[in-house]
């Protein structure tokens, strides 16, 4: 018996190094794979910006060039970046208060058929409108500041949240419940070490787009909602277009850009790559 | 079978039984549109019996096993299960999320098994039984069909179960492999104890296994026959006595699709 049981591990050990690939190339080489084209396409673009410059086709004070452009975000930083993190911590304030409420609302939808059925559509429906569409209520509610703000943002990152939490759990392949059932997992615990756990990549998609909306509807209601205190990106880009300083109008949309690549691509695109990759859903 | 049948299973040991159908009816939905999976099953497993079920497609294997782990409910008929259950299926349906150890430790923790470095050890443990322990940090999409089979079968165990419900767990696998698993899972029976109900249509892969296969017929299932296994273990799924008693079982089943042909 305890030779047959040694063979059998021999045999199996055996068969199992055949089986497990090796692990793949390095994390420099990928890093490099990653970076190097972004660098390029940068420069190529920066090219055409001045490519575009040279050709004279609107005066330099209308499209000025990438360089006076960077020049002038070099000697501004400090409004830059206040201004970038009044707007950051608005959205995040906003983006927070979505994911409660979108949270709620989507596991109350996934959970009760009854409630699915009254409000399911309903909030594939408030996806769909522009969140530049509800300023006017907001204003009236609350006036000209940051509430209307806030409200917009969380109208507009909420369905997309809650919708992410229903397709996630409704994409729950059934054979993992029914092995989490046989394991003794029902209701809440049943929720809790299976459901949200399988519909996590789904729901990481929610957030993304949720986070997208709440950006979107930040930077419009910055410019809309005129008498802030607090001095955001949107704020600033009305400024430099009041002021007819165009050079400051590209810096401060510069700035937008770049901070959109790093939270958007940079922050989610990240860990939407390393839950993918944990859950098995791309190759290693 | 109840005594009628099985021979050596008589009256005395009626109580000794893990799992009692009797009289066990199932049927999917209604009107027009019912089917009826099962139809008046009566079938009696002994305790710490290796017991192999074959049948058709789709003739109620699937959920026969269902109903014994309690994930459905009979329509009629009666049904008893002594202990608790554990339920293998053809996939791993292992949690892609968890490293093969954290599956482990989950079905511990479901169990109510613990504090967590206790479940940290018998996870490990539990892996180590199905020869799994270098893989323990791995996910499931990181290792083999095979060991993702394995490593269901260490949480099958890790449920501590009375009854082992297989659902055709070899079924995707290549021939080396099963056979290896095979003979791991007859080890692992004939030390624990455990009450096996393997679930298959491979015929061979029944004799192979089981002290008795048991023949289902095509849809609707029913108990057409049931058959001991007097073959001494360990088995080899080539040996002749395997081939014949196989053949004969197949035989049997065929006689069952056939009948469905006219
Ligand atoms: N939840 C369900 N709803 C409706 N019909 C079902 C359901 N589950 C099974 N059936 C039907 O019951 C019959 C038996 O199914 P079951 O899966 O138990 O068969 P099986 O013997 O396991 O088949 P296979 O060999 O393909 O695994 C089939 O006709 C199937 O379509
Ligand atoms: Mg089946």
């Amino acid at each position: 018996m305890v030779v047959e049981t040694e063979q059998l591990s021999a045999a199996l050990s055996g068969l199992d190094a055949l089986d497990v690939v090796a692990a793949p190339a390095g994390r420099l080489r990928r890093a490099r794979a990653v970076i190097l084209p972004k660098v390029a396409a940068t420069i190529v673009f920066i090219g055409l910006w001045q490519l575009l410059v040279a050709s004279k086709w609107k005066p330099e004070y209308v499209v000025p060039s990438p360089f006076s452009v960077l020049h002038w975000m070099g000697q501004n930083p400090g409004s830059l970046l206040s201004a970038s993190w009044v707007t950051l911590s608005r959205g995040l304030l906003g983006f927070a208060i979505a994911i409660v409420i979108g949270g709620a609302i989507g596991i109350l939808n996934a959970s009760v058929p009854v409630v699915r059925s009254a409000m399911g559509s309903m909030i594939t429906g408030l996806q769909t409108m522009p969140s530049i569409a509800w300023y006017p209520l907001a204003i009236v509610f609350f006036g000209l500041g940051e509430h209307a703000i806030l409200f917009v943002v969380v109208v507009g990152a909420a369905p997309s949240i809650a919708n992410g939490i229903m397709s996630g759990v409704d994409q729950v392949p059934p054979l993992l419940r029914r092995a989490g059932r046989t394991m003794g997992a029902r209701g809440l615990t049943q929720l809790r070490y299976i459901v949200l756990p399988a519909a996590l990549p789904v729901f990481f998609s929610g957030l993304k787009q949720g986070w997208a909306f709440c950006w979107r509807s930040l930077l419009a209601g910055e410019i809309i909602v005129v008498a802030l205190t607090n001095r955001g990106l949107g704020t600033l880009l009305q400024e430099n277009k009041d002021f007819l300083n165009y050079v400051g109008l590209y810096g401060v949309m510069v700035t937008i850009f770049v901070l959109g690549v790093i939270v958007d691509g940079v922050l989610f695109g990240t860990f939407d790559q390393l839950i993918r990759r944990r859950w098995g859903l791309v190759e290693a | 079978m109840t005594a009628t049948l099985d021979g050596s299973n008589t009256a005395a040991h009626a109580s000794k039984a893990a799992v009692t159908l009797s009289g066990v009816t199932k049927a999917f939905g209604a009107g027009n549109r019912r089917v009826l999976a099962i139809d008046g099953i009566d079938l009696e497993v002994p305790t710490g019996s290796f017991t192999c079920i074959v049948g058709a497609s789709g003739c109620g294997k699937s959920t026969l096993l269902s109903l014994v782990a309690g994930l459905e409910q009979p329509t009629s008929g009666a049904l008893s299960v002594e202990g608790k259950t554990a339920l293998m299926f053809q996939e791993s349906a292992l949690f892609s999320w968890l490293t093969l150890q954290g599956n482990v430790e989950l079905a511990i923790k479901l169990r109510g098994g613990t504090s967590k470095a206790d479940r940290a050890a018998e996870a490990r443990a539990m892996l180590e039984l199905v020869h799994l322990g270098d893989f323990a940090r791995h996910r499931p999409h990181e290792v083999s069909g095979g060991m993702r089979q394995r490593a269901a079968l260490a949480r099958a165990l890790a449920q501590q179960p009375e009854v082992l419900l297989m659902d055709e767990p070899f079924g995707a696998l290549d021939a080396i492999t099963r056979d290896l698993l095979h003979e791991e899972l007859e080890q692992l029976w004939s030390s624990r104890g455990t009450t096996v109900l393997f679930v298959t249509h491979n015929v061979r892969e029944a004799v192979r296994l089981g002290d008795r296969v048991v023949v289902l017929s095509s849809r609707p299932g029913r108990v057409v026959e049931s058959i001991d296994v007097p073959i001494p273990r360990p088995r080899r799924i080539e040996s002749s006595a395997v081939a014949d008693l196989a053949a004969h079982v197949a035989d049997r089943l065929r006689e069952e699709v056939s009948r469905h042909g006219r």
